[in-house]
């Protein structure tokens, strides 16, 4: 079993087609559509977690590559600027996977960027700007 | 045994002074005693760093030729007050820049304003400043423009009217949509609980009574040097207490002043609110003498022992209706949940403990090496309850 929180990239020929019911229907992989929407240049991006059998998930993904996708990691995705975050902690009242967490020994804010559902709520309430959003 | 401040400098100066922070103090007494520790601690270092919108900068331009008596300023677009002499002008950490559409679509990002003005110049970024007038016999110039650094203006000095809360709001929501505050924001049916102090490492947390901070204390502000010039604005110390003399509301709060040019950007950071405006993260810690046993039993409170109000955010703080709707220790806080109404409520700081903790470590190293002396204040703030509960120590 794979489960992996992803960034799909559509060009914009394949913005109107149904590709990830697909997805669901041939390769058998479960979704969760975290994030969704067409940029300006009508490219499509999404935001999913992705889980199935190891070969069904490597086939699938295949699938959406020979589409034209890209697919990248969503932790490369929400970064934290390390310099700029000053470990205020108040990200940790709004992030509402858990991803940001104050570690209660030092009070240190952590960063578990596999627990990041790209919501973005931080990057707007951050007080200093230290979180970013990279797609 | 009695110290005095002139006694506790002559130990700093021959690299003899023992200095703990408000934190280690904690364990140390419980250890030793208040009577061991008085005796043998010398100095005990305090910290906190927090959004704090009553702070600024007042700057002088220098000259231009032909001069000019400005009558209005922008630093890199943002307005600063220019009703002082010639070029003298005062940017305030809370302006916003010309520009900015502030809630006109709601909630605003506030991204830059004289918070960030300052930050930019103490990080030695150029800033673009432009003047405005209407031209006398002695000031012809009406306009000037140029690049200015902290470097090539003649005098800058951050002046906060108003720091270092003694104790603040525990800020919650009891309405049913999201707030947008300065204290963060709140989801509503009291989704969350934002507070802002460092407790048992704030500077006036651990000197209640205001007996060894008043004007003249010679400060850590900013990663520079600065001084308590006055008590700060709002500074109200008639609040119920504990029994170590800690405030249970809001209470004391300080009018500092430094020179920016000593300053670093580590210790003023421009923050913006969602939905309520651009401010300033400063960093500032205190030291305390240990004159007595007093001073170290009213410093050894921890977090346990340090109460905060909690107040509706969604009517009576806009409202000002002065309810308080239940009390929490920063023990509780800190841990990471509070009951409000019988409901398990998040908590989340807008403080930096671990920026706090630093700023304590910092002038705790900077008086070990004997390059930080302290001051004796030259007039004690204002507050009633100390009169009354050291009438006899002659305070």
């Amino acid at each position: 079993m794979v489960r992996r929180k992803v960034v799909l990239h559509f060009p914009h020929e394949q913005v109107d087609q149904p590709i990830i019911s697909k997805l669901v229907r041939d390769y058998d992989i479960d979704f969760n559509i975290l994030k969704a929407f067409i940029t300006p240049r009508e490219e499509g991006l999404m935001v999913l977690e992705l889980s199935g059998e190891e070969e069904n998930f490597a086939k699938g993904v295949r699938y959406l590559e020979n589409l034209g996708i890209t697919i990248q990691p969503l932790s490369q995705d929400v970064r934290r600027d390390e310099l700029r975050c000053t470990h205020c902690g108040v990200c940790t009242g709004i992030c509402p996977s858990e991803a940001l967490y104050l570690k209660r020994d030092t009070m240190e804010v952590g960063f578990d960027e596999e627990k990041c559902v790209a919501c973005e709520l931080c990057v707007r309430v951050c007080p200093p700007r230290a979180m970013q959003v990279h797609y | 045994m009695a110290k005095t401040i002139a006694e506790i400098n002559e130990k700093i100066k021959e690299g003899k002074a023992v200095v703990v922070t408000a934190e280690e103090i904690i364990d140390l007494v419980e250890r030793k005693g208040l009577e061991d520790v008085a005796s043998t601690v010398d100095v005990i270092t305090t910290g906190t760093f927090g959004p704090m919108c009553s702070s600024g900068a007042y700057i002088n331009l220098g000259h231009s030729k032909p001069r000019i008596k400005i009558n209005r300023v922008l630093l890199n677009g943002v307005p600063a007050y220019a009703g002082l002499a010639a070029v003298d002008i005062y940017i305030g950490a809370t302006e916003l820049a010309v520009n900015d559409p502030l809630n006109e679509v709601f909630p605003g990002e506030f991204k830059y304003g004289g918070g960030h003005v300052i930050e930019d110049l103490v990080a030695g970024r150029k800033v673009r400043m432009e003047a405005f007038s209407y031209g006398t016999d002695c000031y012809p110039s009406k306009h000037w423009e140029r690049e200015i650094t902290l470097q090539d203006v003649k005098e800058a000095v951050l002046f906060n009217p108003r720091n270092a809360y003694q104790n603040y709001n525990v800020a919650v929501n009891r309405s049913d949509r999201v707030l947008y505050t300065y204290m963060g924001m709140l989801r509503p049916e009291l989704g969350n609980a934002n507070y802002c102090s460092a407790g048992q490492l704030s500077p006036l947390l651990n000197d209640p009574y205001f007996r060894t901070i008043g004007i003249g204390t010679r400060i850590f502000l900013g990663g520079g040097i600065g001084y308590v010039v006055w008590q700060g604005t709002q500074h109200n110390p008639d609040v119920p207490r504990t029994e170590t003399g800690a405030p249970r509301l809001p209470a004391g709060t300080l009018a500092v002043l430094g020179d920016l040019k000593g300053m670093d950007s580590r210790w003023l950071v421009g923050c913006s609110f969602l939905g309520y405006g651009a401010t300033l993260a400063v960093g500032l810690g205190i030291p305390i003498p240990v004159l007595d046993e007093e001073v170290v039993r009213c410093a050894a409170v921890s977090d346990a022992d340090l109460f905060a109000p909690v107040v509706d955010y969604s009517y009576d703080y806009p409202q000002g209706t002065g309810k308080v709707i239940g009390e929490v220790s920063y023990a509780q806080l800190k841990s990471g949940w509070i009951e409000i109404e019988g409901k398990k409520v998040p908590t989340a700081p807008l403080s930096s403990y671990p920026r706090a903790r630093e700023i304590a470590q910092t002038l705790k190293s900077l008086i070990e090496q004997g390059s930080f002396l302290l001051t004796e204040p030259v007039q004690l703030l204002p507050c009633p309850a100390r009169d009354k509960a050291y009438q006899e120590g002659g305070d």
